[in-house]
């Protein structure tokens, strides 16, 4: 039997009442980082502020158009819309119009659209679409391999791009898989290998090694408390390391340090690993072998950076970690945005008083690097309510979520969250001098129709399963 | 029930903490840290930006050509203005009041926040009078740049300018900013990289008088200008500057190359132009003019623009094909009864000796001798048609540089043209022409087209004995190792070196006793080539290669002079006279440089 709901009832206007707000006060913002005093007109579409009007009017007419929609249609076309997103993502390749030396627009008439931004709720859907099948489970082969698929075709058209901020993005799709039963380890792992890239990126290869080794035998010793154990490997490691030293001494090898340390581990290694599989050591295998992997992941990717990467691409790479400080481009940015938000003190200096935003004239002021018009004109109090909101939003997601009865739902709605937190980390924690310059925009914040359109689209997706979750029986 | 349900607790938990912690961070930016609070309302940042100044240029023996001078731009922030006297300052810049109105207006157009120019180069004079009443001006400010300055009056085409960057290159390059210089043609833009320098920028903090209050965070983000790299040319500055002299009357152009590294020596283009015109604020004004005269076009680049037929030097390179092909050999001889006959037609000759061998063809430059070389080599039973035979010859030629760009370090360099069978076929239809159709390319007419760069290449080449460097004028840039290394690549042509033996011997002959004796020198032996190019809107161009001393030469020359007539009238002394002052740093024959002098040609449009 199915139950016919009625629509206004049971749409979670908490969540709407948010999404009204975070516009509004996104809107506000906008106007405030371009204003001049000489476009007075809200409505001028010649400025900024007057275009995001047009796009949030246009954004709560698809909110209303996705709230109407039948609720099968999501799932039923799930596949096709990825299918779509892909395709989008394909096309801006070829026709896509460069902008700051990345290929993600598609020029529509005078508007640019970026598929990027569409393609995670594509992927969303068809990650939900098949994960909710009959019978999957997570962590066989057969599921896994369909779902990296599903990720990695999005991921690697935009690396194509390249467009590292929307990359990202796509990483934040484990939070959902997780919540499905991915083994928390995995979780681990790829944020240890986030890091681990940056780091790679940032630091000298040796100090990485050096301080994975250390954390390696103190991670063991304090976990399983097993000193002299601890005290044991660390005299296998000498005596390997000892043993590299004499082979380098004697065969002229030139190895330097870095090297030395390398395989001196590799050779440690492989009796940690005969020791512990002989004498059932807990944990042991797990951090050898994560040790393994680590270290040929920083090796190739310094590999790739040094080796394959053209000078400009390593340039990029390097603006982008805040590593080359043009005064003129990024590091620069963040320098201005932490002056302005820290200038904000307590409470702001008033709606439209943010001098150090306007006069120093921050590219990205209105897009990427909203947050700063926030924490000057605002201050704390506003940024506790703009995180507290997010937060909020977030959580409310996740209330969402855990009340689906349909397993499509459930997880769709752990990726719109996921999503959120993605965007909201990168984009707050660069603007505040947390996480290098990484540019994706600050949802309903940052100036643009796609990401808005995007965001709205995502959200009211869940809305619309939410509002009909109890046609669905038990 | 699902069992991963209390991993909710996990993800909210990270959520959360993220949360946490950006608003600790955020407290203590905002509400603990003193420091970030330095930005009072008075204080506002000024980036100013250091103009490096562009490399020097000199020539091949350390002879500074373009150096720099200083200039003063008066820049203004329009949101920084503030009441101020306008006549004062109307009178120190020595400006109408209605001009300053003016161009606030527009500056505040433009940006209130971004600075605009008022008056560019300022001389120094007005910026040390403005400078001591720079405080009664709040929003203005000085900043200082440098403009090119030129201590020889020459080369104007191969140095080229420095103009101002368009919208285009800023979009294309980010280095550029509005109201950056930018090499625009010439050596300057292809050096442009070396000779810019870097930019610098000094961020300054400012009060609302406009008073400098201190640099910004100790200038933490200061760059300091990187000042441009020196650009030494393979130009011979005194020669050059000879080359000019003699031909200022003339139109055309002079290209001189050392065979021996592919340094371009002197490359002239006549009527050239003063270089300093094209500096600082008249340049717009003068381009205008220099433009707008349609006559002698003195912006236009003779040297590796303009295209002409080789005439008779053409037939150097027709007796080398001949000769590699097995269709000529130099002691065959061939009747001349004042030109070429063909069926009722005739390809008319000057009268000389006859029959002549290929030594005294060149010395001669008879005409019928070169169309039966021309005609052995299309005609030859060795290939299946003449399209084929064509296509042979055409490969050969080009193989001397002709017909593509030679790659040489200046912009703007033209192919020259070539025919293919394709051409012809278009023309004549298809089978439908023979030898005796093309039979001018025989003597380097016709549809030919040559520059004269290429032209003094093909000099050099046959000085080289069958190879050349890509011409190039860089000899070195400070702080590279060595210059490009396509320039130290030898080109081949596809005859054998033995083939340029008879045809150098036939040129030294021309220059002993032929065609080009006004290049005889008592102690050097020159080998040289007279040429006429008949001219479809005028008299012929008159035409002189040549090259010197005969072994292990020096120097190798191309001159054209357009509508000059024959090639031993003008271009010949220019060509002598240049290789003499080159070799021997002497002139020994005023009279010829009297006689070049004295050239009157009324040029028509």
């Amino acid at each position: 039997m199915i139950k016919k709901t009625n629509l206004l009832q049971e749409l979670d206007w908490t969540v709407v009442f948010i999404y009204i707000v975070l516009l509004l006060m996104g809107w506000l913002n906008i106007y405030a980082a371009v204003y001049d005093e000489r476009h007075k007109s809200i409505f001028d579409i010649s400025q900024r502020y007057g275009m995001q009007m047009l796009w949030i009017g246009l954004s709560i007419l698809l909110a209303f158009v996705i709230i109407t929609t039948d609720v099968k249609l999501f799932s039923f076309f799930a596949y096709v819309l990825y299918a779509a997103s892909i395709g989008l993502l394909a096309l801006v390749l070829v026709i896509g119009k460069e902008i700051n030396g990345a290929k993600a627009w598609l020029a529509v008439g005078s508007f640019s659209l970026q598929p990027a931004e569409f393609a995670k709720i594509g992927t969303a859907l068809a990650l939900s679409k098949f994960l909710s099948q009959f019978n999957v489970k997570i962590t066989d082969l057969r599921t896994l391999i369909p779902v990296t698929i599903i990720l990695i075709i999005p991921i690697g058209l935009i690396a194509l791009q390249p467009d590292a901020g929307s990359i990202l993005v796509f990483t934040a799709f484990t939070f959902a898989l997780f919540r499905e039963g991915l083994p928390g380890i995995v979780l681990f792992f790829g944020f240890t290998m986030i890091i681990l890239l940056f780091v790679s990126l940032i630091f000298p290869q040796i100090n990485i090694l050096i301080v994975l080794l250390i954390l390696a035998f103190l991670f063991f010793a304090i976990f399983t408390k097993r000193y002299r154990e601890t005290f044991l490997g660390l005299a296998i490691f000498g005596v390997s390391f000892g043993l590299m030293w004499l082979f380098n001494y004697f065969f002229h090898k030139g190895l330097n340090l870095y090297k030395l340390l390398a395989f001196s581990f590799f050779l440690a290694g492989m009796v940690y690993l005969i020791i512990g599989f002989f004498r059932r050591i807990p944990m042991l295998s797990t951090i050898v072998l994560f040790m393994f992997g680590a270290i040929v992941f920083t090796n190739s990717v310094d590999y790739v950076f040094h080796e394959l990467m053209e000078p400009h691409q390593q340039k990029r790479v390097n603006i982008l970690l805040g590593l080359e400080s043009d005064p003129l481009g990024y590091g620069y940015n963040v320098n201005q945005s932490q002056i302005a938000i820290g200038s904000g003190g307590l409470v702001g200096k008033g709606f439209l008083q943010g001098t150090q935003t306007k006069f120093n004239f921050v590219p990205e002021q209105s897009t990427d690097f909203i947050f700063c018009t926030i924490g000057e004109e605002w201050g704390f109090a506003g940024s506790l309510v703009v995180i507290g909101l997010f937060i909020f939003l977030m959580y409310r997601i996740i209330v969402i979520s855990e009340r689906q009865r349909s397993t499509f739902s459930r997880i769709y709605g752990y990726c719109v969250a996921s999503i959120f937190f993605f965007h909201f980390t990168i984009n707050i924690g660069m603007t505040i001098g947390l996480l290098p310059v990484i540019g994706i925009p600050l949802p309903f914040f940052s100036y643009g129709g796609s990401s808005l359109w995007a965001f709205t689209i995502m959200l009211f997706i869940l809305l619309r399963l939410d509002a009909s979750r109890l046609e669905l029986l038990k | 029930m699902n069992p991963f349900t209390e991993r909710k607790y996990v993800i909210g938990a990270i959520y959360g903490i993220v949360g946490i912690i950006f608003l600790l961070r955020l407290f203590w930016m905002q509400v603990i840290d003193d420091s970030y609070k330095l930005s009072a309302e008075n204080n506002s940042r000024r980036n100013v930006t250091q103009y490096p100044a562009r490399g020097l240029i000199l020539d091949r023996n350390g002879k500074l050509i373009v150096f720099n001078e200083a200039a003063y731009d008066l820049m203004v922030t329009p949101f920084q203005v503030q009441q101020f006297d306008t006549t004062e300052l109307c009178n120190i810049l020595e400006i109408p009041k209605s001009y300053l109105i003016n161009t606030l207006d527009s500056a505040r157009n433009y940006s209130r926040f971004k600075p605009s120019e008022v008056v560019k180069q300022m001389s120094a004079v007005t910026y040390a009078r403005l400078q001591e009443k720079l405080y009664k001006f709040p929003g203005f400010y000085v900043q200082s740049r440098t403009l090119r300055k030129y201590n020889y009056k020459i080369a104007s085409h191969v140095l080229g300018y420095v103009g101002e960057v368009d919208q285009k290159i800023i979009e294309k390059n980010p280095y550029y900013k509005p109201r950056d210089y930018i090499g625009t043609t010439g050596l300057e833009r292809t050096y442009e990289e070396d000779l810019r320098g870097r930019k610098g920028v000094n961020i300054l903090l400012v009060d609302v008088h406009n008073r400098v209050v201190g640099s910004y965070l100790n200038g933490k983000y200061d760059t300091t200008a990187v000042v441009g790299n020196d650009l030494t040319t393979s130009l011979d500055a005194d020669l050059q500057q000879y080359a000019e002299y003699l031909m200022q009357k003339m139109h055309g152009s002079v290209v001189a190359i050392e065979p021996s590294t592919g340094e371009i020596l002197v490359m002239a283009s006549l009527p050239t132009y003063d270089p300093s015109l094209l500096v600082g604020r008249v340049r717009r004004k003068n381009i205008g003019t220099l433009l707008r005269d349609t006559i002698h076009k003195p912006m236009f680049d003779r040297a590796v623009m303009a295209s002409y037929p080789p005439g008779s030097t053409f037939k150097l390179i027709n007796g080398m094909i001949g000769l590699q092909e097995g269709t000529l050999k130099p002691e065959y001889t061939y009747g001349c009864a004042r030109g070429y006959h063909y069926g009722n037609k005739v390809l008319g000759c000057h009268a000389h000796a006859s029959p002549l061998n290929l030594y005294g063809g060149i010395q001669n430059s008879c005409n019928a001798y070169f169309c039966n070389v021309f005609r052995n080599i299309l005609d030859n039973k060795d290939y299946p048609s003449l399209a084929d035979a064509y296509n042979m010859w055409r490969y050969h030629v080009m193989s001397f540089g002709f017909g593509k760009k030679l790659g040489t370090d200046l912009p703007n360099e033209l192919n020259g043209y070539i025919p293919d069978v394709a051409y012809y076929d278009r023309y004549h239809g298809k089978g439908r022409w023979k030898s005796l159709t093309v039979i001018s390319l025989s003597i380097g007419q016709g549809e030919l087209g040559i520059t004269p760069l290429q032209m003094a290449n093909m000099a050099a080449t046959i000085a080289n004995r069958g190879y050349y460097y890509t011409p190039h004028l860089v000899k070195g840039v400070k702080g590279k190792e060595s210059i490009d290394p396509r320039f130290k690549e030898k080109h081949f042509t596809d005859i054998d070196t033995a083939y340029f033996t008879p045809i150098i011997e036939g040129m030294s002959m021309a220059v002993k006793a032929g065609t080009a004796t006004v290049a005889r020198m008592s102690d050097i032996e020159v080998c040289a080539k007279t040429g006429t190019a008949q001219n479809p809107h005028g008299e012929d161009h008159s035409i002189f290669i040549a090259f010197a001393p005969r072994n292990n030469p020096k120097i190798a020359i191309s001159v054209y002079v357009e509508n000059g007539g024959f090639g031993a009238t003008w271009a010949g002394p220019v060509a002598s006279l240049l290789i003499e002052k080159y070799l021997k740093d002497t002139v020994s024959r005023p009279y010829l440089e009297q006689h070049l002098l004295n050239f009157n040609r009324q040029y028509n449009p």
